[in-house]
């Protein structure tokens, strides 16, 4: 065995600052969520989670969340391809704008993206003339994910895209591939792990989404009510108890999310690594 | 930059005319130019310009009146507050986390590193909810909390911790993989000849590591100063003590008033441009530093 000697100074100093920190933001917190959720009964919990309305909440969010993140990947891919690969005016405001969802609050995207898409504004006149209603549906959660989506699948492929040999494409090319062979055979197998990378975190996030989502879904227990905004109502009427019993539930969703992200992301970096 | 180039400089000399539908892959480069276009314009622009279109609806005169309100100015006050103890409580935390996660050798690292990216990972409803089973009333502290005056939940401390939880690892991310680059030499070095931790840091590791930290700070008052889901379940709602702007904006835009809504989001959005323009510089002088390396 190698004794490591520590150079470098200051480990005392920041490691006790660190789980100082840590302790009152995360670590303590987490605890009394374990303390708490010890006190409830397995079978309290499964009767508050097997609810009909709690039930259909599940149903609403994996649904919509699903479908917003599949979009967000498809349009993702198109989105890193065009600032990777092509050269056209304005393309830094471009770039720049894909952050938006960041940096813009959730409670105005929501109120935004309501007041437009409901009957009375700009985009909702338009599709109310084909009869379809998007704000206060199934729909208007989508938009509102959709938006709140953009950036991850964006900001995964981007780096991948960027490292990738263009060398390969050309052998492809001389080998007599189609552009449509090329790009299917030669970069998306060299994608796809950023991609569903992209798709899980875009997935994760819109699941726990709260902000944007509750002013233009409307809120109909069965039919537009997302698992946070249960949660938000146990706890407002003071019953922790319900409220914790659902927030396991997603916990253990986002959990299983992170660990087939980070499975992928580990094969990721081998790819990013090898790709030079 | 040399793959892009790489790439034009193959196809222009000799094997050029190996993709004899190039002129295909011109009029696909314009459907997809035109398509991200499109996209970008209704799912992010046009939000933007809603919010600014509708707060002036009525008139500048109205406009100023509902941003200079006293509802939102306490809004803009709190929120001013917690932003600056987000930011700088993470500043120390992330400069803490990061030197000890890449200087060092120790167990449980990753356990370490899983702990501090878990707040952005779970939804921010459930990170109020913590908070209240830690700090409400069932909660184990709650008499000692309450013998002491301290009020954590439905106040203004609760709401500061919140904001602090949301955006727990925005600066420790943006530091760590900078610190992990640049590597432990220079430093190294710098300590054998006998500099003083702080000397090292301000001296060696500070220059590597300003622009990322510029940059997760940005991030990290983008999020804190946004964030909706936690602060509401631990607000209360109490006007003029504890609502934040984007609790303000969810209070006028639930009474109908729509106009002073959108106003007081139009303050939340001058920030949010704030913060895309200091992005975008930030990742341009970083892009610049790395070429002339």
């Amino acid at each position: 065995m190698k004794k490591k000697v520590r150079i470098i100074p200051g480990f005392g100093l920041t490691m006790g600052v660190t789980l100082a920190i840590l302790s009152i933001v995360v670590l303590i917190p987490l605890a009394s969520l374990v303390v708490f959720t010890a006190k409830l009964s397995f079978s309290d919990i499964l009767e508050v989670i097997t609810r009909k309305r709690v039930l259909a909440s599940f149903r609403v969010s994996l649904l919509t969340a699903f479908i917003a993140s599949a979009v967000n990947a498809v349009m993702g891919v198109v989105l890193a391809w065009v600032l990777v690969r092509y050269d056209f005016p304005f393309k830094r405001l471009l770039d720049g704008l894909i952050e938006l969802p960041f940096a813009l609050p959730t409670a105005v995207a929501g109120i935004s993206l309501t007041s437009l898409y409901a009957d009375t504004g700009f985009m909702g006149k338009l599709f109310a003339r084909f009869g379809i209603r998007i704000a206060y549906t199934r729909l208007g959660i989508i938009i509102a994910l959709i938006f709140i989506g953009i950036p991850f699948v964006v900001r995964t492929v981007q780096p991948v895209l960027e490292k990738l040999d263009p060398l390969y494409e050309e052998a492809a090319g001389i080998l007599g591939a189609s552009r449509g062979q090329i790009f299917r055979r030669v970069i998306l197998p060299e994608l796809r792990p950023a991609i569903f990378t992209g798709f899980g975190l875009a997935f994760g996030r819109c699941l726990g989404e709260y902000g944007s989502v509750v002013f233009i879904a409307g809120n109909k227990p069965f039919e537009t009510e997302i698992t946070p905004l249960m949660i938000m109502s146990e706890l407002q009427e003071y019953d922790y108890s319900s409220a914790t019993a659902i927030a396991l539930v997603m916990l253990a969703a986002a959990f299983l999310i992170l660990f087939l992200v980070n499975l992928i992301q580990i094969r990721n970096a081998k790819i990013l690594k090898g790709g030079h | 930059m040399a793959q892009s180039a790489g790439g034009q400089v193959v196809s222009r000399e000799g094997t050029g005319q190996i993709h004899e539908n190039t002129r295909g892959s011109k009029a696909v480069k314009l459907l997809l130019i035109g398509l991200s276009v499109v996209f970008l314009v209704i799912m992010l622009v046009l939000p933007l310009i809603t919010v600014i279109t509708e707060s002036l609806k009525k008139g500048f005169a109205e406009y100023a009146a509902s941003v200079t309100d006293e509802d939102t100015k306490s809004a803009v006050q709190l929120t001013l507050q917690a932003t600056v103890f987000a930011v700088v409580i993470n500043t120390v935390f992330g400069l803490c986390a990061a030197w000890a996660v890449t200087r060092f050798h120790f167990r449980g690292k990753k356990l370490l590193v899983t702990l501090i990216d878990l707040p952005v990972t779970v939804s921010p409803i459930i990170a109020g909810l913590i908070y209240v089973l830690t700090f409400g009333r069932q909660s184990a502290i709650f008499p000692f909390l309450e013998e002491h005056g301290l009020e954590v939940v439905y106040a203004v401390p609760g709401i500061i911790l919140a904001t602090v939880f949301v955006t727990f690892p925005f600066i420790s991310r943006e530091l760590i993989p900078v610190l992990e680059t640049i590597g432990t030499d220079e430093e190294e070095a710098a300590a054998m000849m006998g500099a003083g931790g702080f000397t090292i840091f301000r001296r060696i590791t500070f220059p590597h590591i300003r622009w990322a930290l510029l940059y997760g700070v940005v991030l990290c008052a983008a999020r804190a100063m946004g964030e909706f889901g936690a602060v509401s379940v631990l607000s209360g709602h109490l006007r003029g003590k504890t609502v934040t702007l984007p609790l303000h904006v969810e209070i006028l835009f639930g009474d109908n008033k729509f106009m002073p809504a959108f106003a007081v989001s139009s303050i939340l959005v001058v920030f949010a441009v704030i913060i895309l323009i200091v992005r975008s510089v930030v990742e341009y002088i970083g892009r610049v530093k790395k070429n002339v390396h």
